[in-house]
C-alpha cells in the first residue's frame, strides 16, 4: 500500500504519542513520525485519535507533525542473509547502520534487513506446472556453508497453486522475481526470495508433534538432570551475577540446534560485542564450521529505545519460526524476558493504563503465554519437521523468585533452571540449583536417553537425585552437630555428593575440554560416580574407614576426569572404572575378616 | 499520487521554516506551577525534549526542558527550581533544540555545576561543539570488547574482581563506610600496565555534602592530578532536578575526551542513590504510575542510559571507565537501586558492614563482588598465567570458610576437624592480610598474587581442586 498521512501528532510523552485527525489507520500499523521519519506503531485507536509508540528517541517531535502510515503491520523481512547478521529490536542491521551513521546510532534510519544487492546462487527444486501450496519449498540457496536456505511460498496464499514459470539455476538478488505462481482462480503472483511477516502473529503450521528428542546442550547438569526437549520451553531465573548470560552463551555455543537466534533484550552492550567477536572464532564440534554460520543476533541493549526492546522478542521468534518452517531445529535465547516485561510496564505506564501487580499491566501473563506458546515441535506446512525451543532468562528483582514475571513465566514453561546465588558466590558454574530446578520433559526424553545409555540413564538419574536429596537432610544434621556425629556410611553420602558436584555438576566454560560434554561422556561420568558410591558403601560396610576410601588416588582421577578425558575418548572412563574396582578390591582385601 | 507527495514536501518545508521562526519567541504567563514543573498554554508546536529559557519575575534566567508537549499545553521542568516564579510574571523562550553541553578539553581542571555552568567563578571555556547531553546509544558492532587490565594496587580488586579499561564497575556501599577513600585511592593508584597513557578524570557529584566534594578535590590536589579533572558538582542543597542532569553532562564531556581527544577517561559518580531519589521525586510530582518502592517504571532504562555510556570503540584510542558509587539504603542489596544497577553494570564491588566493623579496609565482601569482564583481561600475557585459576580457588575456598564459620558458631571451634581448622586459619589470613591494606598501600599484581598463594598455602594442597598440578608445584608453599 502507498504511504499516506494518517494523522497529526497531538501530544508527546516520552516514547508514547497521541495522534489526532485519524483517517484510516489500522491497529498495529507501522508508521513514521515527522520528517525525522521516526519509526512507530499504532497501539490504540479511539475515535479520531490513536496512540503510537515510537521505536526511537522522541526528542524533537512536536504537536502538529505529520504521521505517515505504511499500510502494514510491524513486520520482519525474511530471506537469505539473515544468518550471521546482527539486528536491533526492529530488525535493522546494525552493521549497515554503522556505515550510515557512525559509531553511535542515529535516528530515522531505514535499511533493509537483508542486502538487496547481494547475489545468491538459487537452485530451483520445482518445475513449471507442478502443483504446490503455501509453505512449499520451490528452491534453495546456500546461505552459509552450514545452512541451506529453503525458499518457500509465503504462508499468506490459499489453496492449490501452480508454478507457471521458475528461474533457472543461477545468481539472483533477493528482490528478483524467481517464480510466477497462479492460484485456483487463475490469478498470477510473482515470488521473490524474500517474504514479510508481522512479528506479533505466529506463522502457521500443519500440526504439533510430540517432544521426544532432547536438545543436547553439552552442559551436564542440564542434559542429565533437567533435560529440555527440542521444541520445549524453559526459564532461567537468577539474580544479577548468578550466570544467566554465561549459561545462555554456553547453550548458544554448544547446543545441537541447527539455527540459533540470540536476543539480547535490554542487556549490556559489551556482552553483545563479546558474542559478536567470539562466535565467528568458535568452531562447532559437530560440523567443524564457525558458530556464526548458524546464528542470528538481535541486540537491543538497555540504552536503546524501550519500545524496540518490547518488539525485539517478537522479531526474534518470528525469524526462528521462519527457519523452523524450512525444517530446522531452532533454539532461541531471550536474555532477558524481564527486561521485555519491564518495557511493557514502562509503555503501559506512559499510556496511563491501570496497573496490576507491581505496576505491570494486567495483560502481562497473556503476553508471556503468547510468547512461549510460539515454541514447539511442529509439522510444517511443507510436510517437514521443525522445532523452536525457547530458553528465556528471567532477572527477578533482588533475586526473589516470587515476583510476577518469574511466577507467570513458571506457569507457561515446562522446565525451570533456577540459578542459585550461593553457588555463584562459590564460583560453582553453571550455578543451576539441583533442588529448585525441574524439568517436565524427563519422561518424554527418557526413551531417547535410555537408547543412548544402554538403558541406564533414567535409573542413574533417579539414584543421583535421591542421593542429593538425602544429602540435604544430612547437611542439616551436620550444621547442628558437626560431621563427626554421623556414621561413616552417611558421611560417605556427603562425600559422594560433594564429588558429584565438583566432578560432574560444575563445568568450566573456559576449559577447552570441559566446556562441552558429549552425551556418551556424561553417561559414563555419572556411571563411574555411582559405581564409586556402590563400591565405597560396600567397603565401608565391611569396616574400611572412610578416610582410606577417600584418599584413593583413583578418586582424585575421577574428580579431574572432566578436564582430562576428552569427548572423543570417553572410553577412558571405562579404564578409570576398572582402576576403581581394582583399588577398592585391594583396599577391601586389607580389611577382610 | 505524485502531486500528493509534492504537497507533502511543501507542507513539511513550510512547517520547518515556521518552527525556525517561532523558536525563541517569548511567551508570558504560566498556567500552573507544581514543584519543578511549569505548565504553559497556547504555545506554538514545541518539540519534545526542547530546551527552555525561563525568565523569572526578578529577571533571573533559569533553564528547563520540555517533558510533555501537546497542542494544548506544554509541561516544562525547571532545573534551577521554581522558587520565586509567579503565574503571570513568568516568561519563556523555547529554544528549538535539546539540552546541550558545549564540550571542550579545556574543561579539565574546572569546577562546574550539573548543567556545565561555571561554579568556580571563571568563565566556562568557549566551545563550538554543542552536544545533546542525553547522548545516543553506541552501536554494539562499533564497540571494542574491553580487555586491558587496570592495576588499582588493591589486592582484593586486582586479584578477584579485576577492573578493565572500558568497564562500568560500581561500588555498592552503605552510609558511613569508606567508599570515598577507596575511589580516591583507585584514582591515585590506577595504572595500565606497559606504558603511560593520556588519562583524564571526570567527577560527578550528585547530592553529596560539600565536605565530600572537598575531600575529593583535596585528594586530587595532593596527587597532582587536579589539572586533569573536570568536576560537575550538584551538591545536597542544589535543586534536585539539576541532579538528574549532572551524570549526563559529565558523560557527555567524557565521551568527547575519550573518543575525540583520545584520552583514557575514568568517570567517578557519587552518589547514584541521590540521583535515583531525584528521579523518584520528579516522577511523583508528575503523577506517574510508580513501580517498585515508588520509583518510576523507567528507572532501569534511565540508569542504563547512564551506565551504558562507557566502553571502547573500534579504531579509537580512548576509553570510558565508570566507577559509580552508590550507598545501599539500609545496606539492602535487593533495594531497587543497587538491584537494577547490578543488572546493568559489569559486576559490582560490595562493601560489608561486618568487615567494616572489624576494622578491615577496604571492607569488600569478595563473595558478593564480581567483575564480569575479568575473564578476558587476566592470565598469561596480561597479568600472570596462574591468575584465572587462582582467583577461582580463592572464591571457592573463602566460600567454604563461611560454612566452617557457621558450623563453628554452633558446635564451637574446638570441635572442628583439623581440615576445618586450616580453613579458619586461611579465612583469617585472607581477610587480615590479603583484603586488608593501608590507604596508601599500592601493591603490584605480582605481590597480590603471591600473597594469595601465601593464603592458599595454609590449606592442604589436595584441597586446591581449581588449580592445576603444575601451578601448585610452582607456587604452593605449604
Amino acid at each position: 500500500m502507498q504511504e499516506r498521512i494518517v494523522g497529526k501528532v497531538k501530544r508527546v510523552n516520552g516514547p508514547v504519542l497521541t495522534i489526532s485527525g485519524i483517517t484510516d489507520a489500522m491497529m498495529m500499523e507501522l508508521v513514521h513520525v515527522s520528517d525525522m521519519r521516526i519509526v512507530g506503531e499504532i497501539v490504540k485507536l479511539d475515535g479520531d485519535r490513536a496512540t503510537v509508540q515510537v521505536y526511537e528517541d522522541a526528542t524533537g517531535i512536536a504537536p502538529g507533525d505529520n504521521v505517515y502510515g505504511s499500510g502494514m503491520s510491524l513486520s520482519v523481512e525474511l530471506g537469505p542473509g539473515l544468518i550471521g547478521n546482527i539486528y536491533d529490536g526492529i530488525q535493522r542491521p546494525l552493521e549497515e547502520i554503522r556505515t550510515l551513521s557512525g559509531d553511535f546510532i542515529g535516528k530515522g534510519i531505514e535499511v533493509p534487513a537483508v542486502s538487496h544487492d547481494k547475489l545468491w546462487h538459487f537452485v530451483p527444486s520445482a518445475e513449471v506446472g507442478s502443483k504446490i501450496s503455501r509453505g512449499s519449498v520451490f528452491g534453495t540457496v546456500q546461505e552459509t556453508e552450514r545452512v541451506e536456505h529453503r525458499i518457500m511460498v509465503p504462508p499468506a496464499f490459499k489453496g492449490e497453486l501452480t508454478i507457471t514459470s521458475i528461474a533457472a539455476e543461477g545468481d539472483y538478488k533477493v528482490t528478483d522475481t524467481i517464480a510466477q505462481i497462479e492460484d485456483e482462480s487463475g490469478k498470477s503472483y510473482p515470488l521473490t526470495m524474500i517474504q514479510h511477516w508481522p512479528i506479533r502473529v505466529p506463522r502457521p503450521v500443519a500440526d504439533h508433534l510430540d517432544l521426544k528428542v532432547p536438545l543436547i546442550t553439552g552442559l551436564r547438569v542440564i542434559d542429565t538432570l533437567f533435560p529440555l526437549s527440542k521444541g520445549g520451553t524453559v526459564a532461567i531465573p537468577g539474580g544479577f551475577g548468578t550466570g544467566k548470560t554465561m549459561t545462555q552463551h554456553s547453550i548458544a555455543q554448544w547446543c545441537d540446534a541447527d539455527i540459533i537466534v540470540y536476543i539480547g533484550c535490554g542487556e549490556r552492550g559489551n556482552e553483545m560485542t563479546d558474542v559478536l567477536r567470539e562466535f565467528p572464532n568458535l568452531i562447532d564440534p559437530r560440523t567443524g564450521l564457525s558458530l556464526m554460520q548458524r546464528t542470528v543476533l538481535i541486540a537491543n541493549t538497555s540504552n536503546m529505545p524501550v519500545s524496540a526492546r518490547e518488539a525485539s522478542i517478537y522479531t526474534g521468534i518470528t525469524m526462528a519460526e521462519y527457519y523452523r518452517d524450512m525444517g530446522y531445529n531452532v533454539a532461541i535465547m531471550a536474555d532477558s524476558t524481564s527486561r521485555w516485561a519491564e518495557a511493557l510496564r514502562e509503555l503501559s505506564g506512559r499510556m496511563e493504563e491501570m496497573p496490576a501487580e507491581e505496576g505491570f499491566p494486567a495483560y502481562l501473563p497473556t503476553r508471556i503465554a503468547q510468547f512461549y506458546e510460539r515454541a514447539g515441535h511442529m509439522k510444517t506446512l511443507s510436510g517437514g519437521d521443525g522445532s523452536v525451543s525457547v530458553i528465556g532468562a528471567v532477572s527477578p528483582p533482588g533475586g526473589d523468585f516470587s515476583e510476577p514475571v518469574t511466577q507467570h513465566t513458571k506457569r507457561f514453561v515446562r522446565a525451570f533452571w533456577g540459578l542459585d546465588r550461593s553457588l555463584a558466590s562459590a564460583r560453582h558454574y553453571p550455578a543451576i540449583s539441583w533442588l529448585d530446578s525441574y524439568s517436565e520433559y524427563v519422561d518424554e526424553v527418557r526413551d531417547w536417553w535410555n537408547g543412548h545409555s544402554q538403558d541406564k540413564w533414567s535409573e542413574n538419574r533417579r539414584r543421583i537425585m535421591e542421593l542429593l536429596q538425602k544429602e540435604v537432610r544430612l547437611q542439616q544434621i551436620v550444621k547442628l552437630v558437626g560431621p563427626d556425629a554421623l556414621p561413616d556410611s552417611q558421611n560417605f553420602i556427603l562425600e559422594v555428593c560433594s564429588l558429584f558436584k565438583t566432578a560432574f555438576l560444575q563445568q568450566n566454560a573456559f576449559d577447552d575440554i570441559d566446556r562441552y560434554c558429549s552425551v556418551e561422556k556424561q553417561v559414563k561420568m555419572l556411571g563411574v560416580i555411582l559405581h564409586y558410591y556402590d563400591l565405597g558403601s560396600e567397603a565401608i560396610s565391611k569396616g574400611v574407614p572412610l578416610v582410606k576410601v577417600r584418599r584413593l588416588q583413583v578418586v582424585q582421577d575421577i574428580a579431574k576426569m572432566r578436564f582430562t578425558v576428552s569427548n572423543d575418548s570417553a572410553d577412558d572412563i571405562d579404564k578409570l572404572e576398572l582402576k576403581l574396582e581394582r583399588s577398592m578390591m585391594q583396599l577391601g582385601s586389607l580389611y577382610d575378616e | 499520487m505524485m502531486s500528493d507527495t509534492m504537497a507533502n514536501d511543501r507542507d513539511s518545508l513550510l512547517r520547518n521554516s515556521e518552527k525556525a521562526l517561532l523558536s525563541g519567541r517569548e511567551y508570558r504567563g504560566a498556567s500552573k506551577i507544581d514543584g519543578p514543573l511549569v505548565y504553559m498554554r497556547n504555545t506554538h508546536p514545541v518539540g519534545y525534549g526542547e530546551l527552555v529559557e525561563i525568565v523569572a519575575p526578578d529577571g533571573s534566567i533559569r533553564s528547563g526542558q520540555v517533558l510533555d508537549t501537546s497542542d494544548e499545553a506544554v509541561c516544562v521542568q525547571c532545573f534551577e527550581g521554581t522558587d520565586g516564579l509567579s503565574l503571570p510574571g513568568t516568561k519563556m523562550h523555547f529554544l528549538g533544540e535539546p539540552l546541550t553541553l558545549g564540550v571542550s578539553e579545556k574543561m579539565l581542571g574546572r569546577v562546574m555545576n550539573g548543567l556545565g555552568k561555571s561554579r568556580d567563578g571563571a568563565a566556562v571555556p568557549a566551545s563550538s561543539d554543542e552536544r545533546d547531553v542525553n547522548g545516543t546509544p553506541m552501536n554494539p558492532t562499533a564497540r571494542e570488547y574491553p580487555r586491558d587490565f587496570i592495576q588499582t594496587g588493591i589486592s582484593v580488586i586486582d586479584g578477584m574482581m579485576t577492573l578493565i579499561q572500558g568497564q562500568k564497575l560500581p561500588i555498592f556501599s552503605g552510609n558511613g563506610m569508606e567508599h570515598n577513600q577507596l575511589a580516591a585511592q583507585i584514582v591515585r593508584q590506577a595504572k595500565v600496565r606497559g606504558g603511560k597513557s593520556d588519562f583524564a578524570i571526570v567527577f560527578a557529584a550528585m547530592g553529596v555534602k560539600y565536605d565530600v566534594a572537598k575531600y575529593f578535590i583535596d585528594s586530587f590536589e595532593e596527587t597532582g592530578v587536579l589539572d586533569n579533572v573536570a568536576m560537575f558538582l550538584s551538591l545536597a542543597d542544589d535543586p534536585s532536578l539539576e541532579r538528574t542532569i549532572t551524570p549526563k553532562s559529565a558523560l557527555t564531556l567524557a565521551e568527547h575526551l575519550a573518543f575525540d581527544c583520545g584520552k583514557q577517561v575514568l568517570v567517578i559518580m557519587t552518589d547514584m542513590t541521590n540521583y535515583c531519589e531525584s528521579l523518584r521525586e520528579i516522577s511523583t510530582q508528575r503523577g506517574e504510575i510508580p513501580s517498585r518502592k515508588g520509583y518510576p517504571g523507567y528507572l532501569y532504562s534511565n540508569l542504563a542510559e547512564i551506565y551504558e555510556r562507557s566502553g571502547k570503540l573500534i579504531g579509537r584510542t580512548g576509553s570510558i571507565t565508570q566507577l559509580p558509587i552508590l550507598t545501599m539504603p539500609n545496606d539492602d542489596i535487593s533495594h531497587p537501586i543497587p538491584d537494577l544497577t547490578g543488572y546493568i553494570t559489569e559486576g559490582q564491588i560490595v562493601f560489608d558492614r561486618n568487615m567494616h566493623g572489624s576494622g578491615i579496609y577496604p571492607p569488600i565482601n569478595a563473595l558478593q563482588s564480581l567483575s564480569r569482564l575479568m575473564k578476558d583481561g587476566i592470565g598469561e600475557g596480561m597479568t600472570r598465567a596462574d591468575h584465572p585459576h587462582l582467583s577461582n580457588q580463592l572464591f571457592a575456598s573463602y566460600s567454604h570458610v563461611q560454612d566452617v564459620r557457621n558450623l563453628a558458631s554452633v558446635i564451637g571451634e574446638e570441635e572442628l576437624t583439623e581440615l576445618d581448622h586450616h580453613y579458619m586459619e586461611f579465612g583469617e589470613f585472607f581477610e587480615k592480610k590479603f583484603v586488608s591494606q593501608a590507604y596508601d598501600e599500592d601493591r603490584s599484581i605480582e605481590e597480590t598474587l603471591d600473597l594469595a598463594w601465601d593464603a592458599l598455602s595454609l590449606l592442604p594442597s589436595e584441597e586446591l581442586q581449581r588449580l592445576t598440578e603444575e601451578e601448585i608445584s610452582e607456587h604452593y608453599k605449604g
